[in-house]
């Protein structure tokens, strides 16, 4: 058996294993509802042939490793023949083992264990076909599949990326087709267009083409347009160049700033959505990401402030007396309150090694959370009934009901703690953070009060958070235990950790991404957090420092593999100045 | 002299370590107020005691029986496995199916012993290869990455775990059938305790047992020592480190799937996917406890919590006239977590790695 | 009053007396080196200069103050600085970032500076800037230009070692702790740093408390040599009288070697 058929199965395998896998959990099911192309194709299937096709191409990618070894300059080709066969393989195995649990569901009565193997999803595994003719079909498309993910392998670079491109586009835009709709359909613009494009479920097949083929020529054409923007540019006087890059931060915020009208009232609660954890990420970016202290019951912080906001403005009389101030008067003393509540959890946890004061502020966390639920302190906190009767927010005589409302606040709060985050990472306090995570003895060596700076990063985190929380309460009208649970933390460190830690920029993305998607399209609700895990699980083995990573960062983390380049180069290029130690 | 003195105090003096030493003294306070007025209300007999401290060993043997999967893995890699809640409960979920099919088809009344030792077999295997799964697939390729990654995709792998099994078996609660034979209560020098618990603490008492065995006399656990000590000289050795890693890993793995079981028999009720988070912080208090690393320290680590949190709302909260003291239970534990971290991270028995300075 | 003194200093380790009954000092403008097989201590005495560990009893009195029980960074702001053994830079801040945070403790600004870019906050950071890239320039060309910009740990060895003690030279200290500072350069190299530490305190003005092995560099640079061995100082002088001392000799190349060359 040759190297390809033999890799063929092996990455079929593995390929098949995660087939099933998502099959297994429901996903399969879920992605189904939700049509990719109007009568083509849906999520579910997307899903399934994205699976087959990347095992198809890793399947080839590993036989090129195989026959080309690392240190060997003289690369061999596959040839298209090879990869189409070896890609097919590696479809073929992955339906066979999609066809065996769709063969075994019925009579081994799989589903009184693995509760999502229902009719829905055979009926998406054999193509709508049922079983027989199904599963032919399976084999056959899987075949073809795997063999074009084995030639993608092969293509030039150029048809790679432009294929790529298409698919992601389409299957980007086909998720978010609802909100295209919405934005779309508006008196200003003439109805042929949305309808050109999507439809009430998912693209039109017009639509798809139009997407892909619009993809594939940003793809292939892209780089030499932004070469031949960016040169235009630079050639401007200085005062030109400034100008321009003004202007586009000016068109940035104007978007910002109209967003809520263009798309919506429902994808402006997801704005809004997102904005709690922008905030929150920028936040957790000062005490994770900037001073290295890995917080996961940053919840806490949360907490804190949603309930004192709720404790100082609610009208309920039973807790606490009524003091029912306005939310702008209670702001400052809310964010104070958190800010000393940071400080109380910093100061016991300032010696401890990183595993261990994860586990603490976990900990902490969790207490908080019984606590707020328990009886003993239900004559102040309202126990599982938490608080009620918060008002809303109010300027005079404007009040703050909707999310397109609400998203203003948030738009405001984003930006003035972005422009405290930029301003203090690149100051004598963020060096400091720094230096004291690289390497915290020398800090304090060099002058660094290292106890004053680990509880000023909790108590900047903590006031961050409390504001998140403040509008919450106000937000909600009503404040439960419940919503203040380990996951939020969890979400909080993901979107960091995607977006990169320590990265600005990265929080927002990360925030869009891991809190935006699951809001818009409810398939994603249902594994957020499945998904989350896996993603923190494969970036800290790929990409640990996130996909928008502050330089250090990827720096700090690729050590080894910069150390090792370091030398290689070294170890080549010959010796400038035997003697001179430069 | 009395400059020494001076200085010597001075030394120890900050804001910091001033609300530490508060916090220590407050909680003591705290604790010793409590405790002196339940005991002298009277409230509960010797005999409640009793059994509350029997049903405190019986649950802090599951504990003991998770901890150790905890040490074990923390004296090789120095990672803490923050999955490990979930191997504990991948095997639980798993052998409740076949503990339901041995119900409905009688099996289990017919052969409660048999049905019972298939639950551990399976809950065993299903606990092992998602241990094994996570190490080979999660934490392999981050050997030598900086401590906080390691941890991070631990975390990750927690998430992963229990919403997969969600996906797999559903989200209900579900719970395990109840076994007759263990029903009831025997009379032990006068005091009534429940049969199941006694079971369970035996049993995991010969677990432990075994895996003291297992450590200190075959030649696998003197390798598996032997990595703990040194991973470089023992691969120097000739010992094949993976393997002996992947070794710790199923171990783990197989103490906790059979944790998986015995809380089934004890406590039936609450199988779910997500049932493994707090047992999973619980334990590794229980490892923190004893001296992380420290095998001897896991078992002792995870029968004290056990028995600390089955008198504590009673003995300490009521005491203190907390209402609803017995919800407060796994808030006690907890508590008792970020204590041993804050003052002694350690442990009562002493870790065998001390913590890191300069 | 004297600039920096330690009396009767004692550390142990356990079992182990890592420092015994020491007694030191260090005028103002002197360099002193302190020398000693391994595992002396002389490195221990470092740490308990600079407070990373507690003295078991004894004082260290730097220009009036007891430097024992103070945190490491009070001591740095009272204007002691070190290098360390094996050379801890922060490997992935920029050159010129190792040396700005040596100026850390001489800066004043806060949070609130930063957010607020008050006038006086960037006049701080102007500064601080100007002053650490005047102590890399100390150096030569090696750490300036567009080095400033690249990661500490693009640095060869012997430039890491001069990167650590201008970081060290940033925070404006007035004795400078130097530990092994040429340990692992080559010869030219070696002499080259003789000779700025010679210059350190020329044209710099600060008094030096070196560790060293290689003796061509304590001839070189030392006013005045201490010998440590399993703790205890065991002589002190100019080097000629330190090299010709029978005990110290003894300490190095054990007793027996000492006798032999004794009769040669």
């Amino acid at each position: 058996m040759n190297t390809g058929t033999k890799l063929g199965l092996k990455i079929g395998l593995y390929g098949g294993i995660i087939a099933v896998y998502v099959s297994v959990i429901g996903m399969i099911e879920a992605f189904a509802e939700r049509d990719m192309i109007r009568g083509v194709v849906s999520l579910g299937h997307v899903l399934l042939f994205t699976i087959i096709v990347t095992t198809g191409y890793l399947a080839v990618r590993s036989l090129d490793q195989a026959i080309n070894p690392a240190h060997v300059e003289d690369k061999k080709k596959i040839s298209r023949g090879q990869a189409l066969f070896t890609g097919l393989i590696a479809g073929l195995v992955v339906a066979a083992m999609i066809a065996i649990l769709a063969l075994i569901a019925e009579p081994l009565k799989v589903r009184e264990v693995l509760v999502n193997v229902s009719p829905a999803l055979l009926e998406v595994l054999t193509l709508g076909q049922g079983i027989p003719t199904g599963a032919v079909l399976l084999l056959v498309l899987s075949a073809l599949l795997g063999a074009t993910g084995g030639l993608i392998f092969v293509l030039p670079p150029i048809g790679r990326k432009a294929i790529t491109s298409a698919f992601i586009w389409v299957v980007f835009l086909g998720m978010l087709s609802d909100l295209i709709r919405v934005t779309l359909s508006r008196p200003s613009i003439p109805s042929a267009i949305p309808r050109l494009l999507v439809t009430s479920n998912g693209l039109s097949v017009s639509g798809a083409v139009i997407v892909a083929v619009a993809a594939a020529l940003l793809a292939i054409y892209g780089r030499t347009w932004q070469a031949k923007a960016r040169a235009k540019i630079e050639s401007l006087p200085l005062s030109g160049q400034k100008a321009v890059r003004y202007s586009g931060w000016g068109l940035v915020l104007l978007l910002l700033v109209f967003l809520p009208g263009i798309v919506g009232r429902f994808p402006s609660e997801v704005l809004v959505n997102i904005g709690f954890y922008v905030l929150m990420g920028f936040g957790i970016n000062i005490v994770v990401g900037m001073a290295g202290m890995l917080d996961l019951g940053y919840v806490a912080f949360f907490a804190v402030g949603a309930y004192s906001m709720a404790l100082l403005t609610t009208s309920d009389a039973r807790l606490l007396g009524s003091i029912q101030m306005n939310f702008w008067t209670a702001l400052p003393i809310v964010i104070v309150i958190t800010g000393l509540a940071g400080l109380l959890v910093g100061a016991p946890v300032l010696k401890m090694r990183g595993d261990y004061l994860a586990i603490v502020t976990l900990g902490f966390g969790e207490i908080a959370r019984f606590l707020a639920l328990s009886d003993w302190f239900k004559p102040w906190l309202g126990g599982a009934q938490g608080i009620i009767k918060i008002p809303n927010i109010t300027i005079g005589n404007f009040e703050f009901i909707g999310p397109q409302q609400l998203y203003y606040l948030f738009l405001v709060a984003s930006l003035i703690v972005l422009f405290i985050s930029y301003r203090v990472k690149s100051s004598r306090v963020g060096r400091a953070w720094v230096a004291m995570r690289e390497d915290e003895d020398v800090a304090e060596a060099m002058g660094i009060n290292t106890v004053y700076y680990k509880l000023l990063a909790f108590g900047m985190g903590a006031m961050i958070a409390s504001v998140s929380g403040a509008i919450f309460a106000a937000k909600l009208g009503t404040i439960y235990p419940h919503s203040f649970n380990v996951f939020v933390s969890i979400t909080a460190l993901s979107l960091l950790i995607v977006g990169g830690m320590g990265s600005i920029p990265g929080v927002i993305v990360g925030a869009a991404v891991l809190v935006g998607l699951p809001e818009l399209l409810r398939e994603f609700s249902e594994f957020r957090f499945l998904l989350y895990g896996a993603l923190l699980i494969i970036m800290m083995i790929l990409k640990p420092e996130g996909f928008i990573p502050s330089e250090r960062r990827a720096r700090e983390l690729h050590e080894e593999d910069r150390a090792q380049d370091a030398w290689l180069k070294q170890a080549v290029t010959p010796a400038a100045n035997p003697g001179s130690s430069d | 002299m009395i400059d020494v003195v001076r200085t010597r105090f001075m030394d120890r003096f900050s804001w910091v370590g001033l609300l530490l030493w508060l916090l220590r003294a407050g909680v003591l306070i705290l604790v010793l107020w409590g405790s002196i007025n339940t005991l002298l209300s009277g409230k509960y007999s010797i005999d409640n005691w009793i059994s509350l401290i029997i049903a405190g060993l019986a649950q802090g043997s599951i504990y003991a029986l998770i901890a150790l999967g905890y040490s074990l893995v923390y004296g090789i890699l120095f990672m803490i496995n923050f999955a490990h809640g979930e191997v504990f409960m991948a095997g639980a979920f798993t052998a409740y199916f076949v503990a339901r099919y041995h119900a409905s088809t009688g099996f289990l009344e017919r052969n409660p012993l048999l049905s019972v030792i298939i639950w551990l077999a399976v809950a065993a295997l299903v606990s092992t290869i998602v241990a094994v799964l996570l190490e080979r697939l999660a934490y392999r390729p981050l050997r030598n990455a900086p401590r906080l990654v390691p941890l991070i995709t631990a975390i990750g792998a927690s998430f992963f775990l229990q919403y997969t099994f969600r996906g797999l078996y559903g989200s209900g609660f579900k719970s395990f059938p109840e076994i007759e034979p263990l029903q009831g209560t025997w009379s032990v020098a006068g005091v009534n305790v429940s049969i199941v618990q006694v079971v369970v603490l035996l049993a995991a008492v010969v677990l432990m047992i075994g895996l003291n065995w297992f450590v200190e006399r075959t030649k696998t656990g003197k390798a598996m020592r032997a990595v703990a000590e040194d991973k470089e000289i023992a691969a120097l050795m000739g010992i094949d480190v993976d393997r002996v890693i992947v070794t710790t890993f199923a171990i783990g793995g197989l103490l906790a799937g059979a944790a998986g079981i015995f809380r089934g028999l004890y406590q039936p009720q609450g199988i779910s996917a997500f049932m493994g988070f707090i047992p999973g912080l619980k334990a590794f208090t229980a490892a923190v406890l004893g001296g992380i690393g420290n095998i001897p320290g896991a078992m002792v680590g995870g029968l004290f919590l056990g028995v600390f949190e089955s008198i504590g709302p009673n003995l300490i909260l009521e005491g203190l006239g907390i209402p609803g003291a017995n919800q407060l239970r796994d808030a006690i534990a907890i508590v008792l977590l970020v204590f041993v971290l804050i003052f002694r991270p350690q442990g009562i028995l002493g870790e065998r790695l001390a913590e890191e300075k300069a | 009053m004297p600039f920096f003194e330690c009396k009767d200093l004692v550390k142990d380790f356990g079992g182990l007396r890592a420092v015994n009954k020491l007694n030191l000092h260090v005028e103002e403008g002197e360099i002193v080196s302190l020398i000693g097989p391994n595992g002396a201590g002389k490195t221990t005495v470092f740490n308990l200069i600079t407070g990373f560990y507690s003295p078991d009893s004894g004082e260290i009195l730097f220009e009036g103050h007891n430097l024992v029980g103070m945190p490491p960074h009070k001591i740095t702001e009272l204007g002691i600085a070190r290098t360390f053994q094996n050379v801890r830079l922060f490997p992935n801040m920029t050159i010129l970032e190792n040396a700005m945070v040596g100026q850390h403790c001489r800066g004043r600004s806060g949070v609130w500076g930063a957010i607020l870019g008050l006038p006086s906050y960037r006049a701080e950071e102007a500064r601080i800037r100007k002053i650490a890239e005047e102590q890399l320039a100390f150096f030569g060309t090696r750490l300036i230009g567009y080095r400033l910009e690249q990661p500490a740990s693009s640095l060869s060895y012997a430039n890491r070692r001069r990167l650590e003690i201008a970081r060290a030279m940033a925070t404006q200290a007035k004795l400078l702790l130097l530990d092994e500072p040429t340990a692992g350069m080559n010869p030219k190299e070696t002499a080259e740093l003789t000779e700025l530490i010679g210059k350190l305190r020329d044209e710099r003005g600060f008094t030096i408390l070196v560790i060293e092995h290689d003796m061509r560099v304590v001839k070189g640079v030392s006013d005045r040599v201490i010998v440590l061995d399993y703790g205890s100082k065991i002589a002190e002088g100019s080097y000629e009288e330190i090299a010709h001392n029978e005990r110290v000799l003894e300490a190095y190349l054990g007793k027996r070697a000492t006798q032999a060359e004794a009769e040669a």
